[in-house]
């Protein structure tokens, strides 16, 4: 099971690396200060719209939330020396992944 | 600078003391002396019973680890004028247990390092008549960092998770059984990935990184644990989704 959950670990860190600060810098500081003229709201809305781009950030959310999972998991276990509560750790992590999954999943391809 | 410095050195002596305990010497600071040459004064001229290894003071045998001010160094490597003005702090390697004073017991790694097989494993010996085995400089490159390792044990006492699970096969292990795997000579990596890839192998690794940060040959044994995750990964992930005969 080690593998998989690395794998999606490792596929989570480098999205994660290469596209949150990309987004926070054009949503946290380049739009609302002005610097880049930001889309306007139907054409985001257009694009938000697509099912690729859903499906894409679908997949992104979900492999962040792993790569999170992942992470935590380790913090808990060496960080805390909390290893000997390894079954609850495991399910709070991966469990919350799924949850969040579920969630994101929800609002990306049901709701919006 | 100063011209003399303090050297805190922890002594252990199992015949009479309980506990480790903390010696101070004041040594002469020369700009050439290492933190090796301060302890061989200590031996040669202020106490001869301070014990800890030592062989050939040039960064090569990998015998003279210790922790210096708190960090894993080779004391052959590290001089003393720049812990100037001190005190400077001389402790055996952290994550081992002490045999005396300075010197520390290796035995758990020396048991590990078999069980990765490093050297090369061939399917099938060739007669030396056969002529040697070509390598292109290209594939020389690919292992290359992995050989410089002198098992000085430095990132043992670095590593924070072997400090928790002693289990752990560690960094130089893995580094040296990538060193053998990424050989173009060698058809051993099968015969390795049993060790390499159970739980107290590369996946107990969190990539701290600090065995590559202490590393005093430059050797990356976090990113060959690294590299192995992803084979290791791959590997399974074909087990998985292929049928036997196209893995």
């Amino acid at each position: 099971m080690e593998p998989f959950l690395w794998l999606l670990f490792s596929a989570g860190g480098v999205l994660s690396a290469l596209l949150i600060p990309v987004l926070l810098f054009l949503f946290g500081l380049a739009f609302p200060l002005g610097w880049v003229s930001p889309p306007d709201h139907a054409h985001l809305s257009a694009v938000l719209g697509h099912p690729v781009t859903r499906v894409a950030l679908f997949g992104f959310c979900v492999l962040a939330l792993f790569h999170w999972a992942h992470r935590f998991r380790y913090a808990l276990y060496d960080g805390l020396q909390l290893k000997h509560l390894e079954r609850a750790i495991n399910l709070f992590c991966y469990g919350g992944a799924l949850a969040g999954s579920a969630v994101a999943g929800y609002l990306l391809l049901a709701v919006l | 600078m100063a011209d003399r410095i303090i050297l805190r050195v922890t002594r252990y002596r199992p015949e009479s003391d309980t506990e480790p305990t903390t010696q101070e010497h004041e040594i002469p600071l020369r700009k050439e002396w290492s933190v090796l040459d301060g302890l061989n004064h200590i031996k040669d001229h202020l106490d001869g019973t301070l014990s800890y290894r030592w062989s050939c003071r040039m960064g090569v045998c990998g015998s003279c680890g210790m922790t210096v001010n708190g960090e894993p160094k080779l004391t052959c490597a590290t001089f003393l004028g720049d812990y100037a003005p001190g005190p400077v702090r001389v402790e055996p390697l952290s994550n081992f247990p002490v045999v005396r004073d300075l010197v520390v017991d290796i035995g758990d790694f020396m048991r590990k390092l078999p069980r990765v097989k490093p050297w090369l494993i061939r399917s099938e010996q060739e007669p030396p008549a056969a002529g040697e085995y070509p390598q292109l400089p290209a594939e020389r490159e690919e292992y290359e960092q992995f050989s410089m390792c002198i098992n000085c044990m430095l990132c043992y006492a670095a590593c924070p998770v072997y400090a928790l699970d002693e289990e752990f096969l560690g960094p130089a292990a893995i580094a040296l059984a990538q060193r053998y795997n990424l050989d173009s000579r060698d058809q051993g990596a099968s015969e390795r990935t049993d060790v390499l890839s159970a739980a107290e192998g590369i996946w107990a690794c969190t990539f701290v990184g600090e065995c590559s940060a202490v590393c005093p040959k430059d050797v990356d044994p976090a990113g060959a644990i690294q590299r192995y995750k992803f084979t290791a990964a791959m590997d399974s992930l074909k087990a998985l989704l292929l049928p036997r005969g196209a893995r």
